[in-house]
């Protein structure tokens, strides 16, 4: 057993960055959103909680400061690193949440 | 310590019983997993594993009772905060079913894959996660030393020395100078030094105005440069002084007797040292054989597991990770990469593709905060920031009020990183 573990170890080493289709998947993304907004989007004011907001008002801001139509301090240069499906993506992870 | 799969494996091998009935099949994603240091990293990666995967026996090993953060600790040496406010309980980590334990770890087998505690305790592990932070490189800076740290504080590492620095510019009479000397690239915390200046220049003009910084730089150019400048011209007109490294700004030597700083631009005596020297990986990344030549440790850029050595992965300062800045926001994320291929690895699957953050907050006083973010791109060139994204905040506030209000994210940010690191 401990060979076959070794050997797929070897394998996870090896594993290209290219070998990786898909992007991160909304939770992967919306958990960076925590080191600001709080564990779970719920945060210590003044920065807002992102918790339980519906899917379409997230997004809708997030596409709002992307644009600039929203004016922000840091929101808009964070929202930009983000394609309009990974914004979906967050946005329906974290409506998620209980 | 209790006992593991994996050391019930071991020990039935040591006794012989080798005809033990072995599971079938690879393991679930259950198993032991041993986190080294409780900082934004190590503290992170364990409550993480522990949310997603209940099932597994987390060990977070930490040398001391509780976290003393780099975060706020520069407020500390201008005397905003105090250093209640940057000290972390581990009870929120004990509260999510991680097993702490105080110790420190002096020595790893990744072939045994076990830790060696500096009681002679051994800890084995499934998967290992390498988390502490930096360690000093004195021989990097000739006439500095541990010894010499007592005298010209390098304050790099909050605790002891945060202090230390702070009696210092207390003591000091109005009218002295402060001399900071900073490093060159790689090092913790990149706006870390231009921060200290900033508050402690802040401190100056509200109770020695008459006193000058002068800062002694290895590098050309440094994190949030304009936005720096620009303040200290703004808030402190004339009272900082900063020599870039082509400049004449390399230090050559310190001499802790004398308090003097040696560069190309002559020996100047200060009335206050801060010396911010080299860096490498913490010791146990260097004892485990997990770092490269230049001193810090090379990961896989999707999972940061160690290519030095399986099953192991470094995540925080001691890692290696491209463009990401060496800061608590970026220990915090690597952690949660980690902590999700250490998963998916346990369960026999692919690592999912990471997601990869940093912000860092700096004041130049209590009320004048700058930012610098991005979302970066884990390539096979390496981790690299989004392009037409991220970056520093604005050169020229608005009507929004953008320094203001940064100041009070700033705080905001430092409680709620701490909840998501510490619980």
């Amino acid at each position: 057993m401990r060979g076959i573990l070794v050997t797929l170890g070897a394998i996870a080493l090896a594993c290209p960055a290219a070998a990786q289709a898909s992007g991160p998947t909304g939770q992967a993304m919306a958990q960076n959103c925590y080191v600001c907004h709080g564990p779970a989007g719920r945060s210590a004011p003044p920065i807002p909680s992102i918790a339980r907001m519906p899917a379409d008002f997230l997004r809708g801001r997030m596409m709002e400061f992307k644009s600039g139509q929203l004016p922000s301090t840091v929101m808009a240069r964070i929202a930009k690193g983000y394609s309009d499906e990974q914004i979906v993506a967050i946005s329906d992870y974290l409506a998620s949440l209980k | 310590m209790k006992t593991t799969r994996r050391a019930a494996l071991k020990a039935g091998a040591a006794l012989g019983l080798t005809s033990l009935a072995l599971p079938s099949v690879a393991r679930a994603a259950s198993g032991s997993v041993v986190v080294i240091g409780a900082g934004f990293g190590g503290a992170t990666a364990a409550r993480y594993l522990k949310a997603a995967s209940p099932s597994l026996e987390v060990t977070l090993v930490e040398r001391e009772t509780s976290i003393l953060t780099c975060p706020f600790s520069n407020g500390v040496i201008a005397g905003y905060n105090t250093m209640a406010d940057i000290t972390r309980s581990l009870d929120g980590v004990r509260a999510a079913g991680v097993k702490v334990v105080k110790g420190e770890a002096t020595a790893i087998d990744t072939a045994a894959r076990s830790v060696r505690m500096a009681d002679g305790t051994q800890l084995a592990y499934d998967r290992l996660v390498v988390s502490p932070g930096i360690d000093l490189n004195y021989e990097g800076l000739p006439g500095y030393s541990a010894a010499a740290a007592e005298i010209l504080p390098h304050a790099w590492k909050a605790g002891p020395q945060t202090l230390l620095l702070r009696n210092q510019l207390e003591a000091m009479p109005d009218g002295g100078t402060f001399i900071v000397v900073a490093p060159a690239n790689p090092f913790r915390c990149p706006p870390g030094p231009y921060e200290r200046i900033s508050l402690v220049a802040s401190y100056f003009k509200a109770k020695k105005p008459k006193s000058k910084i002068l800062v002694f730089d290895a590098k050309d150019a440094f994190s949030k440069q304009g936005l720096f400048q620009s303040a200290w011209e703004s808030e402190f007109p004339g009272m900082v002084a900063w020599i870039a490294g082509k400049d004449g700004g390399k230090v050559e030597k310190v001499d802790a007797q004398a308090k003097t700083v040696t560069s190309g631009f002559g020996t100047e005596k200060g009335d206050v040292i801060n010396v911010i020297p080299p860096q490498r990986a913490g010791a146990i990344a260097v004892a485990a054989g997990l770092t490269g030549d230049n001193g810090w440790c090379p990961v896989d850029p999707m999972t940061f597991a160690s290519t030095k050595a399986q099953h192991v992965y470094v995540v925080g300062d001691s890692s290696i990770a491209g463009a990401m800045p060496k800061s608590g926001s970026s220990a915090n994320a690597q952690a949660k990469v980690a902590a999700a291929a250490i998963i998916a690895s346990l369960d026999g699957k692919p690592a999912p593709a990471p997601a990869l953050f940093n912000i860092c907050y700096s004041l130049v006083n209590p009320n004048y905060g700058i930012s610098v973010a991005d979302v970066y791109q884990a390539t096979d060139k390496g981790i690299v920031p989004t392009p037409n994204a991220g970056g520093v905040s604005v050169a020229k506030p608005t009507s929004l009020n953008e320094r203001a209000l940064e100041a009070l994210y700033a705080v905001s940010w430092y409680r709620n990183i701490s909840a998501d690191t510490w619980g």
